[in-house]
C-alpha cells in the first residue's frame, strides 16, 4: 500500500506542480534589487562614507591641529602638519587621508573635539587613478562645502545618542 | 509573374523568399526569447534583469550580438581546426533546417512532406553530431566530458520521444505535420493524451539539453560542458542553435498536442484570430514553461537523468501506446487514411 501511494504520488508529479506554482507565486512578488545607479537604498546618518572637513558657518574652518584623528587612526592613513596662523590660532597646514588605508571605522570622527572632521553619506567617490584617492586638505574642506547640510543633518538626528 | 515563379530561377528564388521570411522572425524570436528567459528567471528570483540597453532593456539582444561578434575567436592550440569550426555550423544549420517543415498555418509549411515527423525526428538526432564534434574536436576534458553525457542523454531521451510520437501517430495515420494539427480540430491531443503530453515536454527539456537536464553544460560541475573552449561567433552559433531547437521543440510541442494553429475547440470569437498568431502563442506558453522549469528545478543528477529516460519514461510511453492502440482497435476508431 505504501508502495502504491509513494508510486502515484511521484507519477502525478505533485510535489513539482508544487514547485512550480510557488515559482510562478514569486513573479508576482516585489521585486528585492533596486534600480541601483538611478535608485538609491536607505543610509543611515551614522553611515560611515567618504570623509569630510567641516567649517564654522562663518566659513572658519572647525579643526584645531589636535591630532586626536591622527593618533586614534588604526590604519594610521590620516597625516597632518601645524603651524600657529598670522592671527595666532593653531591651524593646519596639512591634513591627509589615505583613502586606500582608510578602514572607515570612524574613529577619527569619534575622537574629534570639534566635530570637525566626519564622515559623510556619500560612497561613490571610486577613481581611476590610485593618486586620486590620495586626498589632501583641500579636497576635504571641498567635500565638506559640498556636503554641509546633509552632515549637519545627520549630526543632529544621530547627537541623541552621543 | 506567375509563369516567371515556375521556371528553375523563380522556384530558387521563391524557396530562398521563403526560407528568408522564416528565418528572420525565427533568429528575432532566438534573440528575443534570451531576453525572455533572463527576464523570468529574473522575476522569479525577484531580480528586475537586463532594464538598461533601451525601453526595458529591450535592446539587450542587440548589444548581445554586436559584443558576440566583436570578440575575438580563439581556437585552441590543440584542437582539430576544422572539425572545431563545423561543430557550431552544424549545430546552428540543424536547428535552422529542421524548421522547414514546421507548419505555421494550414499549408504554410516550405516543404510539406508526407513523411513530416519522421524528418524532424531526423534531424534532432542529427543534433547529436554537433554536441559531439565540438566536445571532441576541442581537446578538453570538460568538453569531452560534457560531450559524452549530452550524447547518451540525447539518445536515451529519443527513444521515448519517438514512443509518445507514435501515439499520436496512431491517432492521426498520417505522418504529414499538417495532418497533425488537422486531426485535432475537434479536440487537441494533450486532453485525451495528457500522460503523453507531460512526458513529451519533459523529454524535449532533455533532447534540447536544458535544465533540470542540462548535465552537459552542468555549470557548476564541467565549467559549460561541451562548448566550453568556444568564445565569440562560434560560441554565439551553439547559443543560437540551441535557442532555435528550444523554439523547435515548442513547435512540435504546439503541434503534436497543442492544435497546431488552431483555435480552441474552433469556437466562434477565438476563430477570428488568424492561425500564425494562435501558433506564435502556443510556443510562446510552451517557452515560458521551458523557463519556468528551469527557474524551479534543480539539476538531475548523472544517474537518475538515466533512470528517468530508461526505467520510467520508456515503460510508461510504451504502455500507453499499447492502451491508445488497443483502445482505438476496439472502439474501431483507427484512422482510415486513403
Amino acid at each position: 500500500m505504501a508502495f502504491l501511494d509513494r508510486t502515484a504520488r511521484s507519477l502525478l508529479l505533485g510535489e513539482l506542480a508544487g514547485g512550480m506554482a510557488l515559482t510562478l507565486k514569486y513573479i508576482f512578488k516585489r521585486k528585492a534589487t533596486i534600480n541601483y545607479p538611478y535608485e538609491k537604498g536607505p543610509i543611515s546618518p551614522r553611515f560611515k562614507g567618504e570623509h569630510a572637513l567641516r567649517r564654522y558657518p562663518n566659513g572658519e574652518e572647525r579643526c584645531i591641529a589636535c591630532k586626536l584623528c591622527e593618533a586614534v587612526c588604526p590604519a594610521q592613513a590620516i597625516t597632518i602638519e601645524a603651524e600657529p596662523r598670522e592671527d595666532g590660532s593653531r591651524r593646519t597646514t596639512r591634513y591627509d587621508i589615505d583613502m586606500t588605508k582608510c578602514i572607515y571605522c570612524g574613529l577619527c570622527e569619534e575622537a574629534c573635539p570639534v566635530d570637525a572632521i566626519v564622515e559623510g553619506p556619500n560612497f561613490e567617490f571610486a577613481t581611476e587613478t590610485r593618486e586620486e584617492l590620495l586626498y589632501n586638505k583641500d579636497r576635504l574642506l571641498a567635500n565638506g562645502d559640498r556636503w554641509e547640510p546633509e552632515l549637519a543633518r545627520r549630526l543632529e538626528l544621530d547627537a541623541p545618542y552621543r | 509573374m506567375h509563369a516567371f515563379l515556375q521556371t528553375p530561377l523563380g522556384v530558387v528564388i521563391l524557396t530562398l523568399a521563403e526560407a528568408l521570411a522564416l528565418l528572420v522572425p525565427l533568429l528575432m524570436g532566438v534573440a528575443y526569447l534570451t531576453y525572455a528567459e533572463r527576464k523570468v528567471l529574473a522575476a522569479i528570483q525577484m531580480r528586475r534583469g537586463p532594464n538598461v540597453v533601451g525601453p526595458f532593456g529591450l535592446f539587450q539582444p542587440f548589444a548581445d550580438a554586436i559584443k558576440m561578434v566583436m570578440k575575438e575567436t580563439i581556437i585552441p592550440t590543440g584542437a582539430n581546426r576544422l572539425l572545431f569550426l563545423m561543430a557550431p555550423m552544424l549545430t546552428f544549420a540543424l536547428a535552422m533546417i529542421a524548421w522547414a517543415v514546421i507548419p505555421v498555418n494550414d499549408g504554410w509549411a516550405i516543404a510539406n512532406i508526407n513523411v513530416g515527423v519522421l524528418y524532424l525526428f531526423a534531424i534532432s538526432s542529427l543534433g547529436v553530431y554537433g554536441v559531439i564534434i565540438a566536445g571532441w574536436a576541442s581537446n578538453s576534458k570538460y568538453a569531452f566530458l560534457g560531450a559524452l553525457r549530452s550524447a547518451a542523454q540525447m539518445v536515451s531521451y529519443e527513444v521515448s520521444m519517438g514512443f509518445i510520437m507514435v501515439t499520436v501517430l496512431i491517432c492521426v495515420g498520417s505522418l504529414n505535420l499538417n495532418d497533425i494539427v488537422m486531426a485535432q480540430r475537434t479536440v487537441w491531443f494533450c486532453v485525451p493524451l495528457f500522460p503523453m503530453f507531460i512526458m513529451f515536454f519533459i523529454s524535449t527539456l532533455a533532447e534540447t539539453n536544458r535544465s533540470p537536464f542540462d548535465l552537459p553544460e552542468g555549470e557548476s560541475e564541467i565549467v559549460a560542458g561541451f562548448f566550453v573552449e568556444y568564445s565569440a561567433m562560434s560560441f554565439a552559433l551553439f547559443f543560437l542553435g540551441e535557442y532555435a531547437n528550444m523554439i523547435l521543440m515548442s513547435a512540435m510541442t504546439t503541434i503534436l498536442f497543442l492544435g497546431g494553429w488552431l483555435a480552441p475547440f474552433g469556437l466562434e470569437p477565438f476563430t477570428w484570430i488568424p492561425g500564425p498568431i494562435w501558433f506564435i502563442a502556443k510556443v510562446m506558453v510552451v517557452l515560458f514553461g521551458f523557463l519556468w522549469v528551469r527557474a524551479t528545478f534543480p539539476r538531475y543528477r548523472y544517474d537518475q537523468l538515466m533512470r528517468l529516460g530508461w526505467k520510467v519514461f520508456l515503460p510508461l510511453s510504451l504502455g500507453y501506446l499499447v492502451l491508445v492502440a488497443g483502445v482505438l482497435l476496439v472502439m474501431g476508431w483507427l484512422p482510415h487514411v486513403a
